[in-house]
């Protein structure tokens, strides 16, 4: 559907260059909703603005169905953007934000008028067909831009954080909204956020990205599961990180000795070619705890309340802190108090090996 | 609230309020009492005006009496001034426009810094006497000006082409003179103006072309308004532009009314003009308003 590769975008000249997209590979795929995820700066607009034809590329290549679009204008792209500041025209009434596109494209008038309906129906504005935008509420702005953007039935609709400006139940509303539009739609999303969650609960498929460069692709579990770098492991979620000695690897299964000194399997960097000292990411969520000795030992620092679950701050022997995430269950006296010496478990290939 | 201290509050206000009706009053509604009673009066023989009701003034705005045989008929020469002055500020305000727009855009699309200087050298004009930018214009279209001497020079045509002293000199003359007052409120209002909507009509498939026409000009239209009756009313009473650049021979409104007032000693008459000056503007100013207002409506 979409292929980008080699693509990198320099801003400025000699000294005041700055890379803001390095080498960027990924092949996003027919509708599918998929997430450029990633901190703040790391060229997620960028991309998107790139895809949009706003940005011209310093070099690489971006095909969408097969058709070079990098010499087209933005009005020339099949594609549509849900900006992140909505940029809907203040001069025009709802209808006639959401009608524009079509216009544009010298629709006939009736088709215009049916489609711009339908569209009204499917994002529930129908009863503020004409009011002007300056009138309708943060969240109603938001869904007329995505009614906007939907309208003119582009193959690909590009949307830069469109829900950071919402509170927090109508952001929850408004993914809901989003993945069904999705799959009523048909339309390959390519969708642009910081915040881990969202990109987690919404994607089909995630790209995480870092000063410029995507570090790894992949579904929603794979990468919360097997991020393949520490920036991923750290971004996403929380980790604990372990130092480990790397014994032996076979296929995806690499054996690592922790620093107690017990050896456990874990899963082993796609591509391999390590040995010696790695890190090993666990999740906190992944480990247990026990009141005996386990893969590794240390003392309770503190216990943590968080409602749902409850959050145990470990100081293992060898001085490093380590989390243990353990959901809480009815009227269960957990037996834990700050100050036990206990011991932290978790499953062989549970672990996953980072790429240094 | 107790009826003394309401009355206290109301007198308050008024106090407040007496800085801008002594303008009104002396400033604004004052002479235009004593201009609307002078078109009422008789001209004095040496100027100034005699006490004696007549409304004279008033018919020979529009109407001539011929000198010899009394008869009654059309003032050709005060209608074609009419017509002249209204032709020729249409033409300097669309003009400017023209150029004021582009220009206007061009600076708002500047990074910021630069806007400043650039707006600057749009006012530097401005600010220096009217005359010697009238002179400045002069010089440059004059038969032995820098155009001419160019033309000829580069052997394009042999006889000087006769610009001064046309209507075209006038109109060139007040479109240099008042296009800042065009560019100013155009830039204030495209300064404003969020440039991403352009983004987002060009993602919407919209040309170049209906990118300024759908969302950059109807958005920026109250400066274009502004522009152009602030180019337009003065246009109309200009009185130094067509002097010098006009030569007499190409009269204006405000020539004629200076002409009434001056050598022709006849106040009435030039009250009454001024009067109708004035009247135009704000039958101008209502039927553009209006139209710019409906068509606000039809496009939304
Ligand atoms: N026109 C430009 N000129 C110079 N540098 C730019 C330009 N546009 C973006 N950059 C730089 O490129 C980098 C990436 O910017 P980009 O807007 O893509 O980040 P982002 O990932 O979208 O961040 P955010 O989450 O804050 O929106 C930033 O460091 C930014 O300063
Ligand atoms: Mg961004």
């Amino acid at each position: 559907m979409i292929e980008i590769s080699g693509l990198s975008k320099t801003f400025g000249l000699g000294a005041n260059a700055f890379t803001a997209l390095d080498d960027i590979n990924v092949e996003i795929r027919q509708n599918e909703f998929f997430t450029l995820l990633g901190p703040s700066g790391c060229g997620k607009t960028t991309l998107l603005r790139s895809i949009a034809g706003f940005v011209d590329p310093t070099s690489g290549s971006l095909t969408i169905e097969g058709q070079d679009v990098l010499p087209l204008p933005p009005y020339a792209r099949p594609v549509n953007t849900v900006f992140q500041n909505y940029a809907l025209f203040p001069h025009m009434t709802v209808a006639q934000n959401i009608g524009f596109g079509l216009e544009m494209q010298d629709r006939p008038k009736a088709e215009i008028k049916q489609v711009v309906g339908e569209m009204l129906e499917l994002v529930q504005m129908a009863p503020m067909a004409d009011r002007m935008t300056s009138q309708i509420s943060g969240g109603q702005q938001q869904r007329v831009a995505l009614a906007r953007a939907l309208a003119p039935r582009p193959k690909v609709l590009l949307l830069d954080e469109p829900l950071s400006a919402l509170d927090f139940k109508l952001r929850k509303e408004m993914q809901i909204e989003l993945k069904r539009l999705q799959s009523e739609t048909g339309i390959t999303f390519v969708f642009v956020t910081h915040d881990q969650e969202e990109a987690l609960t919404m994607s089909d498929r995630i790209a995480v990205m870092s000063s410029g460069r995507i570090l790894q692709i992949g579904g929603p579990k794979d990468i919360y599961d097997h991020p393949a770098e520490r920036f991923v492991a750290d971004f996403i979620g929380d980790t604990n990180f372990l130092e480990a000695t790397l014994q032996s690897v076979a296929g995806e299964v690499a054996t690592v000795t922790l620093p107690s000194g017990k050896t456990v399997a874990a899963r082993a960097v796609q591509g391999g070619g390590q040995s010696g000292a790695v890190t090993l990411a666990v999740r906190p969520e992944h480990a247990v705890l026990t009141k005996e000795s386990g893969l590794l030992d240390g003392v309770l620092e503190n216990i943590v309340y968080f409602g749902t679950d409850t959050h145990y701050h470990i100081t293992l022997d060898g001085g490093s802190a380590f989390v243990v995430r353990k959901q809480n269950q009815p009227n269960t006296g957990e037996g834990f108090e700050v100050g036990d010496k206990v011991g932290v478990s978790f499953e062989a290939g549970v672990g996953q090996v980072l790429r240094d | 609230m107790t009826q003394a201290s309401d009355t206290q509050a109301t007198r308050r206000r008024w106090l407040l309020l007496s800085p801008a009706l002594l303008i009104l009053l002396f400033a604004a509604s004052g002479p235009l009492l004593i201009v609307v009673l002078y078109s009422f009066l008789t001209p004095g023989d040496y100027g100034g005006v005699v006490w004696k009701f007549s409304t004279d003034a008033w018919f020979n705005v529009v109407v001539e009496r011929d000198f010899f045989d009394d008869t009654l008929s059309f003032s050709d020469a005060h209608l074609s001034i009419f017509w002249r002055s209204v032709k020729l500020s249409l033409m300097t305000t669309l003009v400017a426009f023209i150029v004021g727009f582009p220009t206007a855009y061009f600076i708002a699309t500047r990074p910021k810094d630069k806007r400043d200087i650039w707006m600057l050298l749009i006012m530097i004009p401005f600010w220096t006497n009217l005359l010697i930018r009238t002179f400045a214009v002069m010089e440059i279209i004059r038969n032995e000006g820098v155009v001419n001497s160019l033309l000829i020079g580069l052997g394009i045509i042999d006889q000087p082409i006769q610009m001064l002293f046309t209507e075209f000199a006038i109109t060139l003359g007040m479109f240099y003179v008042y296009l800042p007052l065009m560019v100013l409120p155009i830039y204030a209002a495209m300064e404003r103006f969020d440039f991403s909507l352009v983004e987002a009509a060009y993602d919407l498939y919209a040309s170049r072309w209906r990118v300024l026409r759908r969302v950059i000009f109807p958005i920026v239209k109250p400066g274009v308004i502004a522009g152009s009756i602030l180019v337009f009313v003065p246009s109309l009473g200009a009185y130094v532009t067509p002097r010098v650049l006009g030569g007499g021979k190409q009269l204006m409104l405000g020539n004629l009314i200076e002409l009434q007032f001056g050598q022709g000693r006849n106040w009435p008459l030039g009250a009454a003009l001024s009067i109708t000056l004035l009247a135009i503007v704000m039958v101008a100013l209502i039927v553009y308003v209006r139209a710019a207002g409906r068509e606000e409506m039809s496009h939304g």
